[in-house]
């Protein structure tokens, strides 16, 4: 640069440049220091402007919001227990279906699969997770909703229908919309992300554990049930969680398959609703300020209960990551 | 148990422990290959109903006409070029900052408490219902305007772009050896240049991974579209005006009677998937070439 001048301009210059640099990297950390903060703002500002756009609906019906099956829209009165019970139900389907076989893929994929077969086969597991939900939705709604209707719930009707208890549950009309078909698309969705996190606790299982016990005369299931599960619990729960978090606020692909109908019923054959399924329906038709507040409300509740799932399942994963810092 | 009484009896029973395990090993074994099985089925099965369904409802005119009243032919033109402009909007606005806060959390807060806070507020965020993300822009913006806009499209869109490049630009650049951070600095070169010139260049594959992925969720994502950029029947590119977008679309013809409506809407979904797998691919190809010779 300016290698003209005196000793007394070069320190100077030095000086400046010196100053400048300091100045730029003052500014550079304010600025990505406040990025980094926006990314808290953005979770409270969501929570806070929900919550304020909700309060109409929350304040009007106080407790019975949460209590009462009744959706109103011509008399204005609303109630989130249809939906929410909906949400529970297609979530818990989801994940008795999604859980063992995530487990089974997990399994397969660090013990059993041949070294070559690995990458190909998860990265299309995978890819399950990468297909827009609206592509399960109509998926769902032309392809396996007439299956359901057509074969599948006359069979349920048929052989599972009669039994004691559980009975009940399958004894429905052969629609092929609701809560049973949805949860198995959802668990379809969610695979992919249980049998991910699986797969990637599994391998941090330090494979001195794993030789002790085949050395011993394990079997493989013994291994995995006995060794790799124990020593993974805690991040194998986080994982499901997370799989949790995921069918709770999933929208497109159940608003297709669930029929959209505010009603509690026992049968997992008739058509339902879950939370993000009603705003999803009913948002274009909120013609009355108390409807719109009632349908943010739901995105509320909506947001209050994955957060907490997710919230649970991060903890978890971090359990097992810091133990592995410490090993 | 039914008692055998030839042999010693503890043969026997280690004989029948030992084929019982052998079973139940077998069974283990049979259900994991089985599930494998089971995922890849619904994988293909999808895939199949998309592929097939779309290519038979393709043809040029879903790239050259408008989106069509009922009965009427036409294509998807228009919510082609909405949904592309309300996508490149989300990319341009939640990549800087989602990449300027991942460099913080990797540069500045590290193993910090704020750091650690940021990291789990934005893993929430990650998975957090984009339906929600919508309403939240909703709430904000659209009524606060009074109207819907691709504009307000394109931020909840940046919402969901935002953790996702957060989190990638973290990692990446935590990957990145401190012998090159250390190198700069030594040589007297102030810490935003060594982070803009030395880091991000060495990152760099990472962070695009990143902002692909990013563009791979948000390309097929509905929920939160349905109230912010709402839908527009005719050619616009008004950003502050409702916008029309291929998932929308896709999403108001398939709950549609009409049978135009439903081929294009299949046509729009396998154009959307096809891309969204050919961007996963490609994100993974390059993170796989990125991450051999590291190892």
């Amino acid at each position: 640069m300016s290698a003209n001048a005196t000793a007394i301009t070069l320190s100077q210059v030095d000086e400046q440049r010196a100053r400048a640099d300091a100045r730029a990297d003052a500014v550079f950390r304010l600025v990505v220091r406040g990025a980094g903060l926006f990314v808290l703002a953005a979770l409270a500002g969501v929570a806070l402007t929900t919550l304020w756009g909700g309060s109409e609906a929350l304040s009007t019906f106080g407790f019975g919001f949460l209590t009462s099956t009744e959706w109103d829209t011509v008399g204005h009165k609303f109630g989130a227990l249809a939906p929410i019970y909906g949400t529970l139900v297609t979530a818990a389907i989801a994940l008795i279906i999604a859980v063992p076989v995530s487990f089974g893929i997990a399994m397969y994929l660090t013990e059993l699969a041949p070294a070559w077969l690995r990458t190909p086969v998860s990265a299309a597991i995978e890819l399950l997770a990468g297909i827009p939900s609206i592509i399960y939705g109509m998926w769902g709604l032309f392809v396996f909703v007439p299956i359901m209707g057509r074969n599948i719930i006359p069979w349920l009707n048929e052989h599972v229908g009669d039994i004691w208890i559980i009975g009940p549950l399958f004894r429905g009309p052969p629609l092929g919309l609701g809560m049973l078909t949805a949860g198995i698309v959802l668990a379809i969705m969610v695979i992919p992300f249980i049998s991910s996190v699986m797969r990637e606790v599994f391998l941090t299982v330090p494979t001195r554990l794993k030789e002790s016990a085949y050395a011993l005369g394990s079997t493989t299931l013994e291994v995995v049930w006995d060794v790799v599960l124990p020593y993974t619990r805690t991040a194998v729960i986080g994982g499901i969680f997370l799989g949790l978090g995921r069918a709770l606020g999933e929208t497109m692909a159940v608003t297709f398959v669930l029929g959209n109908v505010h009603r509690l019923s026992l049968s997992l054959l008739e058509p339902g609703n879950s939370i993000a399924a009603t705003i999803a329906n009913e948002f274009a038709e909120a013609d009355s300020e108390i409807f719109r507040s009632s349908l943010i409300a739901l995105a509320f509740l909506l947001f209050v209960v994955t957060f907490i799932v997710l919230a649970a399942a991060k903890l978890m994963l971090m359990q097992l990551a810091k133990r592995q810092g410490t090993t | 148990m039914n008692a055998t009484p030839a042999m010693s009896s503890a043969d026997v029973i280690a004989a029948r422990l030992y084929m019982r395990r052998r079973i139940v090993n077998g069974i283990g074994l049979v259900f994991a290959m089985a599930s494998t099985l089971f995922g890849l089925f619904w994988l293909a099965w999808i895939l199949w109903t998309t592929f097939s369904r779309g290519i038979a409802a393709l043809s040029p005119a879903i790239f050259t006409k408008m989106t069509p009243p009922p009965g009427d032919a036409g294509g998807l033109a228009n919510a082609f070029y909405g949904s592309m402009m309300i996508c490149a909007l989300a990319i341009a606005i939640g990549a800087p900052i989602g990449i300027a806060a991942g460099t913080f959390l990797a540069e500045y807060a590290k193993k910090s408490r704020l750091g650690e806070v940021i990291r789990f507020v934005n893993d929430i965020l990650l998975s957090a219902p984009s339906i929600v993300l919508g309403m939240f822009v909703y709430t904000v913006v659209v009524r606060t305007v009074g109207h819907y806009s691709g504009l307000s499209g394109a931020l909840a869109l940046a919402l969901i772009v935002l953790p996702v490049v957060v989190r990638t630009t973290d990692e990446m650049l935590q990957l990145v050896p401190s012998a090159m951070r250390e190198a700069g600095l030594s040589l007297g070169v102030p810490q935003w240049k060594v982070t803009m010139q030395v880091l991000y260049r060495a990152a760099l594959p990472g962070i695009v991974t990143g902002v692909l992925l990013a563009l791979a969720r948000i390309s097929g994502e509905t929920a939160p579209l349905l109230f912010t950029a709402f839908d527009n029947q005719f050619w616009s590119s008004n950003v502050g005006q409702p916008l029309a977008s291929v998932p929308v679309v896709i999403y108001k013809f398939a709950m549609s009677a009409d049978d135009g409506w439903k081929a294009l809407a299949w046509a729009g979904a396998f154009i959307v998937t096809l891309f969204v797998l050919a961007l996963s691919l490609i994100s993974r190809a390059i993170l796989l070439r990125n991450k051999v010779p590291n190892d």
